[in-house]
């Protein structure tokens, strides 16, 4: 298969909190319509690699591009643009606000200011709302607030407000964290079908669920990356078994 | 694969059938309080009537159409503070300057309409908020509410000193406006006709303020106002939602103030000031923000009781201690203000979607809406 230039091209990445180097030189090349999982033990840089990717901090060296483009210095909201959508670690839903608002509040941030102020794309969305309410299995959830929710349902609104917009790629920061194992089960299967459309950039404590759903890893620890390959691959790393025996 | 999934969680979701929503109680007293401000007049001059002669321009129809007046500088805070979490310690400041402007101008060039007054007024309150807004408000971070507080605070404190000490405007003395205003050719005198055009004025602000902020717009703006990081990871634009919403308020002051200055017969610098930027704040607080009618109740209790303890004198010197002692209160114990006892949080962040189905009272205004489409 010939490669084709990667969606999200990160070359020699590198962050520095303090005296603390969180990231050193971390490359990693995701492409279109992948899953790609980000694993290794705790403090090994995972999460602020996916900050610097989605630009909630800049790095301090090196480069992140987004479908061609150079992304490394754009603010948020900006990448959000080019389709580039995370999904936090903390669930970030609006908890006073109801389930169907936080949906309509995703799928319209790209509307023009003059079209908010109308409202003149409410009930076109209306629709759409309903469909992803749906697809998430939400529906009957609708008018409930967001905030009243279990901890599981309002990951999948979470993870629903990120795909609203249709991303290219999609940042998932621990989605499974307080998940019960039917809750985990079931987020898999609500991944799969977005495949099509979207690529994902996973970080992810629990092995089995990154396993099942992913083509690619990469292994961090301590802000370098120590492997990266398929699955299959990395599971039959020797240098990626000897850390997460040793240490984890 | 949707299908089957779907049906594997949630058996409740058949199809497209939404839950009721819970009922509103706004909308009550919203018609309850404008039916008040409809009647309040003619019992008023029945109540207070002397011998046989009716006077519908009697005090109390006076005093009152200025409160009416100052809860349209209680609206626009409702839509910094309450809408938009931005804490305009400083809302006199468009006020004031609405009021300075068109005094000048009736006096340098006679003029006196309505129609003239009340646009000149929005337009200098526009403008003014929008400079205001644009230091304030834009720039790489989002402001802190702190910095946001003092620096409008400190802009209506610096506008107060310098109209204080400006010969042009009066200085000291403010401005008096000898004229009384006219519309349609005829002069409009403080009393029955002028109140009902400050009803019309207030009702207009009110409306065009609910209609922003139940729109699109005001989902947004009820996102910022809970996570503003959030909302800018899904791409808004914060600080324009915050500068429309600061200058549109900055329209309603500016328009009001115009309206007072000329109502009152006088401008003076306690008006651009802190004092009067403090009374919109606790009519805010007091009423309830974040629900546009609560700072009209606001404003209409603190006035109406200075209005009725003024006869008192003894009373009278006490009242700003006890104004005082109730803001404490209500501040510690009662942060969702008078309305907040009535209004639940959540029908006070209320709901956006399009509402099906018969057209339930209240929320015509966002019917409306969907008719543009």
């Amino acid at each position: 298969m010939a490669m084709t230039e990667p969606l999200l091209k990160v070359s020699g990445l590198g962050k520095v909190f303090g005296t603390l180097r969180a990231l050193n030189g971390v490359d990693v090349a995701v492409h279109a319509n992948t899953f790609h999982g980000l694993i290794g033990p705790n403090g090994s840089g995972k999460s602020t690699l996916l900050k610097a990717i989605a630009g909630d901090h800049f790095a301090d060296e090196g480069e992140v591009s987004f479908a061609g483009e150079d992304v490394t210095t754009m603010s948020p909201a900006e990448r959000s643009r080019r389709g580039l959508s995370l999904k936090f670690q903390i669930t970030a839903i609006l908890p006073e606000l109801t389930v169907y608002d936080n949906l309509l509040l995703a799928l319209q941030a790209h509307q023009s200011m003059w079209g908010l102020l109308l409202s003149r794309s409410r009930q076109r969305l209306d629709a759409d709302v309903m469909d992803m309410l749906a697809q998430f299995r939400l529906t009957g959830k609708a008018h409930s607030l967001a905030g009243e929710m279990s901890h599981g349902e309002q990951q999948w609104l979470e993870i629903a407000m990120a795909l609203a917009l249709k991303p290219k790629l999609l940042l998932l920061d621990e989605p499974t964290g307080g998940m019960s194992p039917e809750e985990r089960r079931v987020t898999g299967e609500l991944l799969e079908p977005i495949r099509d459309y979207c690529a994902l950039v996973i970080v992810e404590h629990d092995l089995d669920f990154i396993k099942d759903i992913c083509d690619n890893l990469t292994v961090l620890d301590q802000g370098q990356v120590l492997d990266d390959g398929t699955v299959a691959e990395i599971e039959g790393s020797t240098k990626v078994q000897e850390v997460y025996t040793t240490r984890v | 694969m949707t299908e089957t999934t779907a049906n594997l969680a949630d058996d409740k979701a058949d199809g497209k059938q939404r839950p009721r929503l819970p009922l509103s109680v706004l909308p009550i007293i919203e018609i309850a309080m404008l039916a008040l401000l409809m009647l309040y007049p003619i019992f008023i001059t029945y109540l207070t009537a002397e011998g046989e002669a009716l006077d519908f321009n009697n005090y109390f129809v006076v005093r009152v159409t200025s409160i009416i007046l100052l809860a349209m500088l209680a609206v626009s805070f409702d839509l910094c503070w309450g809408y938009s979490g931005i804490m305009s310690f400083g809302q006199a400041l468009f006020f004031g300057i609405g009021g300075y402007f068109v005094a000048k101008l009736s006096e340098e060039t006679g003029m006196t309409s309505m129609l003239i007054i009340i646009p000149a007024g929005m337009l200098v309150g526009l403008i003014s908020a929008l400079l205001v807004g644009w230091f304030l408000l834009i720039s790489k971070r989002t402001p802190t509410i702190i910095f946001v507080a003092l620096g409008s605070l400190t802009a209506s404190f610096a506008a107060e000193r310098l109209v204080a000490g400006w010969q042009w405007v009066g200085a000291g003395n403010g401005m008096s406006i000898w004229d009384f205003p006219t519309l349609f050719g005829t002069d409009l005198e403080p009393g029955i006709g002028f109140y009902y055009l400050a009803v019309a004025c207030l009702l207009i602000a009110y409306l065009a303020s609910r209609y922003l902020v139940r729109s699109q717009f005001g989902l947004a703006l009820a996102g910022i106002r809970q996570n503003e990081d959030r909302l800018a990871f899904l791409g808004y634009r914060l600080q324009a939602f915050k500068l429309i919403v600061f200058s549109f308020a900055g329209l309603i002051a500016g328009w009001g103030g115009a309206i007072y200055a000329f109502h009152e017969g006088f401008v003076g610098p306690a008006t651009v000031g802190v004092t009067t930027s403090t009374y919109a704040v606790l009519y805010g607080l007091f009423g309830g923000v974040g629900t546009l009618i609560g700072p009209v109740i606001g404003a209409g209790v603190i006035e109406g009781l200075t209005v009725i303890l003024s006869d008192n004198e003894t009373l009278k010197a006490y009242w700003p201690i006890a104004l005082g002692a109730v803001m404490l209160v209500v501040v510690a114990y009662q942060p969702t203000g008078l309305v907040g006892l009535l209004v639940t949080q959540r029908e006070r962040f209320g709901s956006f979607g399009i509402r099906k189905g018969k057209k339930s009272s209240g929320t015509d205004d966002a019917g409306k809406a969907d008719g543009h489409d």
